[in-house]
């Protein structure tokens, strides 16, 4: 954004002066811009390469086996949060199985300088599985993140991490 | 009839006719700009709420949220229809009285929807995502619910039957939307015509986007006003959500395709330089047709359900679409803006403000459809920070110069009133700041649409609130310069 900002800058500076063939400036800018549109290509390939390999979501497919990973089973409803067990250890896997029963609905986990560490949406007729490993034992909280009704904002709960 | 015939002919209409077309082209502005400083005074209102400096209940706060979005989306929509009508109608022949139709029928809509939100409390927000609208837990009513779909059902009709006139028009002059579009040009078949109007181009892909988006969101508002009635019909939620999606998307986005059409026309008159096309700018602009209809899976990369490809064609195209305006509309401003020695007037200041807030806006927009990023910023503050930026810096200023140029400021050396500069000064500033925040509020992992802040977000929402005031200062001299300016303006020569 500061780039763009700066060219607009320039831009603005230089719009007084007058050069009276525009095919000139044509010719100069059009040159730059074929370069400008490979880079942009270059870099959103290299972007997209590296932001999605491997892809950032769980196979939703995929078993979660209870051996391997801490289950949850979480269900949401206009405004509270069930969550099976609401105590988890750290350094281990946890899947949360996240539902709803009534409206869409955003399962947050929040740590407690209330960052965001990773979210699924609730839908009724879906089970999303969201994965996170919790690096440190606390009292995590769980925010609502889809707007659900009135009382969205009070919709929030605790998670204890061990 | 080959498109290069008629690309070089202006339309030509009878003084009468241009004089009745200026009226409802004017109405369409004053209407929207109003609407659109209603609705900022709203988002006042919430950040204020939001920043513990003002008091109002839960219910109140939604039913102003719901009002704020709809609002915005509507303004956005009758706004940048009035300026892109203003120009197609040069090249095309348009019909006065479906303009008319489609500006009553929007009026109609609005009335309802204010109906339903603040007599029948509905405030589930402007995205209707259902199933909410039938669940509220006794908040607001079934009928509530129903008419405030019903207004958004028959808005969109209204832009159906003026888009039917404008599809009417163009393939009237230019025998096919291919030729409109520029492919035969794109592909070799004729030769390429410099004077074909990026008008012309413009219009036809918002035409194509647009009359595809709402009749799917004319499915979705129908399915749903059939669940109100009949809760034991449920269709499937993620279905509910990408048709949602996809409606809501296209429409908003096509408002900026629209507008940007100020742009095209009214650069090149400030600073006598032209804005030809070419076989880059119709590629552009043809990607941009599948772009904006294919990118909305971006909303729903928390859904993981989706397919995996759905979601990464949502990213991909996501950077993508940022491309061609980056390199030709955007670029394409800043070339024709460059050494052209242009007098900086409150039109040419805001077409200008427009192109950086449209390209810089980009940005924040790409970042947060990546799937990674998305994963900690989704339902944020980020998301307003982008929209914001995207509307209160892009699009608005493509409306706003339009009318100052239709007032007839910054022509005939006439510098801009000192009102006038306090105004744009106030609304960028005021601007700039009210996105940064949202944007800082929402890396800060503050959640979105949320009535009552936790004391650890307020100062951003405090902050918020100033720059929001600081906007409604500069909104209210635009108003006032259209409500006491335009009436009376003569069409510009």
């Amino acid at each position: 954004m500061a780039l763009i900002a700066a060219v607009f800058c320039f831009v603005l500076v230089n719009s007084k002066k007058v050069e009276a063939d525009y095919s000139t400036v044509t010719k100069k800018w059009y040159g730059i811009r074929g370069k400008w549109f490979f880079f942009l290509l270059t870099l959103g390939v290299i972007i997209t390469y590296l932001s999605l390999s491997p892809f950032p979501i769980p196979d939703q497919k995929k078993g979660y086996q209870e051996n391997e990973y801490q289950v949850v089973k979480v269900d949401s409803y206009q405004w509270y949060w069930t969550m099976t067990p609401n105590t988890v250890e750290a350094g281990k896997p946890v899947t949360f199985l996240v539902t709803s029963g009534d409206v869409n609905h955003g399962f947050g986990i929040y740590d407690e300088n209330l960052e965001l560490l990773g979210q699924t949406q609730a839908m009724p007729g879906y089970t999303n599985k969201l994965i996170h490993t919790f690096d440190k034992p606390g009292k995590y909280k769980i925010l609502c993140l889809e707007y659900c009704g009135v009382a969205h904002h009070a919709m929030i709960t605790e998670l204890t991490v061990k | 009839m080959s498109s290069t015939a008629v690309a070089n002919r202006k339309i030509e209409y009878s003084e009468s006719e241009n004089r009745k077309a200026l009226i409802a082209v004017k109405a369409h502005l004053i209407l929207g700009l109003a609407v659109l400083l209603l609705m900022m005074l709203a988002g006042l209102t919430m950040r204020a709420v939001q920043g513990t400096w003002l008091e109002i209940g839960a219910d109140l706060f939604y039913q102003i949220m719901t009002v704020h979005g709809v609002g915005v989306v509507g303004a956005a929509g009758i706004g940048s229809t009035g300026v892109l009508w203003y120009f197609l109608r040069q090249y095309v022949r348009l019909s006065n009285t479906i303009f008319w139709i489609n500006f009553f029928v929007f009026v109609a809509g609005v009335v309802m929807l204010l109906g339903s939100i603040f007599l029948g409390g509905y405030g589930g927000a402007w995205t209707f995502l259902y199933p909410l609208p039938g669940k509220s837990m006794g908040v607001w009513s079934t009928g509530a619910a129903a008419v405030f779909q019903l207004a958004l059902l028959i808005i969109g009709t209204g832009f159906l039957i003026l888009y039917l006139d404008m599809g009417r028009g163009i393939l009237a002059s230019f025998g096919s939307l291919s030729k409109a579009l520029g492919l035969p040009q794109l592909f070799g078949r004729v030769p390429v015509d410099t004077t074909h109007p990026p008008t012309v181009v413009a219009g036809t892909m918002v035409l194509i986007v647009n009359f595809l988006g709402i009749a799917v969101g004319a499915v979705v508002l129908v399915m749903g006003l059939i669940n109100l009635y009949n809760p034991e019909f449920q269709p499937d939620a993620l279905l509910m959500k990408n048709l949602i999606y996809f409606f809501g998307h296209v429409f908003i986005n096509a408002t900026i395709y629209a507008s940007v059409t100020a742009v095209y026309e009214l650069l090149p008159r400030y600073t006598g330089r032209p804005w030809k096309t070419s076989k880059v700018f119709y590629a552009a602009w043809f990607a941009i047709v599948f772009m904006v209809m294919a990118v909305y899976p971006h909303h729903l990369m928390m859904d993981f359900p989706m397919p995996q490809w759905a979601l990464i064609v949502g990213q991909v195209l996501s950077f993508g679409s940022g491309i061609p305006v980056l390199v030709v509309t955007g670029y394409g401003a800043l070339m024709i803006v460059y050494r052209s020695g242009i007098q900086w007037s409150t039109t040419t200041k805001l077409l200008f403000l427009s192109m950086f807030g449209w390209a810089a806006g980009v940005i924040p927009a790409i970042l947060d459809a990546m799937v990674t990023v998305n994963r900690v910023f989704h339902n944020t503050m980020w998301v307003p920070g982008h929209f914001h930026f995207y509307l209160l810096l892009g699009l608005l200023p493509m409306m706003f110069g339009f009318i100052y140029h239709l007032t007839g400021e910054g022509r005939q050396g006439e510098q801009p009133k000192a009102a006038d500069n306090v105004g744009f000064y106030a609304y960028l500033i005021g601007a700039f700041l009210t996105s940064m925040v949202f944007l800082a509020s929402g890396a800060s992992s503050i959640p979105r649409r949320w009535a009552t802040h936790m004391a650890e977000w307020v100062t951003f929402a405090q902050v918020g609130t100033v720059a929001a005031a600081l906007v409604v200062l500069g909104m209210l001299v635009f108003t006032f310069r259209a409500l006491f300016s335009l009436p009376k303006a003569a069409e510009p020569r």
